[in-house]
């Protein structure tokens, strides 16, 4: 997984309450056993007028030339609810999303993002709304997310700092394989099955 | 100190602890093709093996056919899928539950049958709906494929400690409202977000009478209100049902786990973060209006009205939903007409639920120019219906009787929604496009699916 540290980037508005994870990425495209190549459906049944995604919906947000190239996409409460479908982040991230600020986010997908290194970063309701007023106001609006001070800043000079907790943190900083920490308590995990194995014996099926 | 069942689960099953960091160890993992895939292909990639194959079992069931399913599957991008996770049982030596094997179906029916699912233990599946195990006194969630790749290498998973909701649901369930009903009325007042960073236990008297299968609807739509995992303390239903199941203890065993598990429900001075007390009686059959879940009204209900809403977020999204549900504010639901119904899902695809269904449907037709559908949940579901002889039943009433699968709650096969189409559906989403594109949805129970497609409409099955 790539790092992330700091961004500077063109921000895009998502402007819907409970996106639910069927749209950013409609179950006609998880057929796919590759994590690869599905930017090009994202959003596929809003951003496109036909079922083969070559007319693109003129009406739909990110098809907007103002947002053409956003790394930093700006939403609304509930964002990713639904499915546990990783596909979503991963046609996110392949789209060119790396930040997604939101008032919240629903717990699976919040996951999968961190596992994918794209920064979900919550903010207070009040705070996205003045972010949303501030970019759309203003074309090519860049904002900045610097995991390192936790803070997010706007070129009006709005500066909201965020909480991650300190390992999520750790992870995306350093672009951590997690399941190659993981595997650093190996030991634990012999020691916690083996003691397991006396006190709930019925739970493994190969003794 | 007083524990929550969540509490007693999750403290037995932490392996280390770091920086709110826990490696939590899993029992269980269930498998299917579609969110699979990747999670083998990473293994392979770092040359991990699994490390508890014993402990990992998977079958077939997001994209497969529900007609001819022994022949060769024939989309090619699905029949590739079925394949990638026939070669990736093999390579890895894990349990397969093949298409044709009667113990196939959906991967959530198929656990809790095979006595997979037990008291106590940690499940997880790369599925949202994994909740459903929390029936049984199960601590079992929903995860993406990073993390299925994370249990297969490490058999634990890294988390975060949720929070604790107790919903408690006292008296007595009037005679036409089911365990969907409940679940709809808990979503359409907390909002499909209102869970969100919580595991979610159900008690009281209306839980405590609901049988196994309601107990599963229940915990299923959990993730429907934002929590992760929903849970009822096991009792006598919960041994009785899993006695003598394939994969539950057997004998002495079975009586030791039974000790055990009777230790499991929540200390009744036990502090949860937060509470929802909820009144059974007042609970009447519910209908979805929207695109999402918590959209929600009973039968006697109305759509609502998008001037009535002050805040503007609010405002939209509830215009959105009702332009693409192509209904107008303020018509009451039973003058809402259907095309289609569906009868299946891991909410809803189990014996009690198509018993509830033949019940209702015998000596009744499906109304002329509705399409109704039954999906049997596993093989095994499939055949105690027909031993049961209610197939007999569902044709001669008009209904499409099929084979196990997911099938039309997310529409990855060829049963799928046209545009426009309205469908009553026992599933458990009803977000735009979730059962084909352009189609809409309507979440009801069984009896309200069963009721709404005779007669072709929205209806109050007492009234019938």
């Amino acid at each position: 997984m790539e790092p992330f540290t700091q961004l500077t980037a063109l921000t895009a508005t998502f402007d819907r309450i409970n996106v639910d994870t069927d749209q950013i990425i409609p179950k006609q495209f998880l057929k796919k056993i590759e994590r690869t190549g599905f930017g090009v459906h994202l959003f596929h049944d809003w951003r496109y007028l036909d079922d083969a995604g070559t007319q693109p919906n003129p009406e739909f947000v990110l098809n907007a030339p103002r947002f053409q190239g956003a790394q930093i996409l700006l939403a609304r409460d509930n964002f990713g609810c639904g499915s546990s479908r990783e596909h979503a982040p991963w046609a996110l991230l392949d789209y060119g999303f790396r930040c997604i600020i939101a008032p919240s986010f629903a717990d699976i997908f919040f996951n999968n993002c961190r596992k994918n290194g794209i920064l979900v970063v919550v903010l207070q309701p009040e705070e996205v709304q003045a972010l949303f007023e501030e970019v759309e106001a203003n074309e090519g609006c860049e904002l900045t997310v610097d995991l390192p001070s936790d803070e997010v800043r706007s070129p009006e000079g709005r500066m909201f700092s965020f909480e991650v907790d300190p390992f999520a943190k750790h992870c995306l900083l350093s672009g951590l394989d997690d399941i190659g920490w993981t595997l650093r308590f190996a030991g634990q995990i012999t020691a916690y099955e083996q003691q397991a194995r006396a006190q709930t014996p019925w739970t493994f099926l190969d003794s | 100190m007083a524990k929550t069942m969540f509490e007693k689960i999750w403290d037995t099953h932490v392996v280390h602890e770091q920086e709110g960091n826990t490696i939590l160890y899993i029992d269980r993992h269930l498998v299917h093709e579609v969110t699979s895939p990747q999670a083998f292909a990473g293994l392979r990639l770092a040359g991990r093996k699994v490390r508890s194959p014993e402990a990992t079992y998977a079958v077939p069931d997001h994209n497969i056919p529900t007609r001819d399913q022994l022949a060769p599957i024939k989309d090619p991008i699905s029949r590739q899928q079925v394949e990638t996770l026939r070669q990736n049982c093999k390579d890895f030596g894990i349990t397969l539950f093949d298409l044709g094997d009667k113990r196939s179906g959906i991967v959530h029916v198929m656990g809790p049958e095979q006595g997979l699912t037990l008291p106590g233990s940690t499940i997880v599946c790369g599925d949202s709906h994994t909740a459903t195990h929390g029936a049984f006194g199960t601590l079992a969630f929903g995860i993406g494929t990073s993390e299925v790749e994370h249990v297969l290498a490490t058999q634990t998973l890294q988390q975060k400690k949720p929070k604790t909701m107790k919903v408690a649901v006292e008296g007595i369930l009037s005679e036409n409202a089911a365990a969907k009903d409940i679940i709809l009325t808990v979503i359409g007042k907390i909002g499909t977000a209102g869970g969100g960073g919580y595991a979610i236990e159900f008690m009281g008297a209306a839980i405590r009478n609901l049988s196994m299968e309601g107990r599963m609807t229940l915990c299923n739509m959990a993730i429907e209100a934002g929590a992760r995992a929903g849970m009822v303390a096991p009792d006598e239903k919960t041994y009785a049902y899993l006695q003598g199941r394939a994969f539950a203890p057997q004998g002495a065993d079975f009586d030791q786990a039974v000790e055990a598990w009777k230790q499991l429900p929540s200390d009744p001075d036990a502090e949860f973060d937060t509470t929802l007390t909820l009144t059974a009686e007042d609970i009447l059959p519910q209908v979805t209006w929207g695109t999402n879940p918590g959209m929600v009204t009973d039968i006697n209900g109305k759509v609502p009205d998008p001037e009535a809403i002050v805040d503007s977020t609010e405002r939209k999204a509830l215009q959105r939903a009702l332009a693409y549900m192509g209904l107008e504010a303020n018509t009451p639901m039973q003058e809402i007409s259907i095309d289609r119904a569906f009868i299946g899902s891991c909410t809803n695809s189990r014996i009690e639920d198509l018993r509830t269904v033949a019940e209702f449907v015998k000596g009744r037709k499906v109304r002329s120019g509705v399409h109704a559908m039954i999906v049997p949940g596993s093989g095994l579901v499939r055949q105690q219906a027909e031993e049961e002889g209610l197939d007999q039943v569902f044709t001669e009433a008009g209904f499409d009787w099929r084979e196990p699968g997911c099938s039309m709650c997310l529409a990855m096969n060829d049963d799928m929604l046209q545009p426009g189409e309205r469908c009553a559906s026992t599933s458990n989403r009803n977000f735009e496009g979730r059962q084909g594109k352009g189609g809409r949805t309507h979440l009801v129970s069984p009896l309200m699916a069963a009721a709404a497609a005779v007669a072709g409409r929205f209806a109050d099955p007492r009234t019938l």
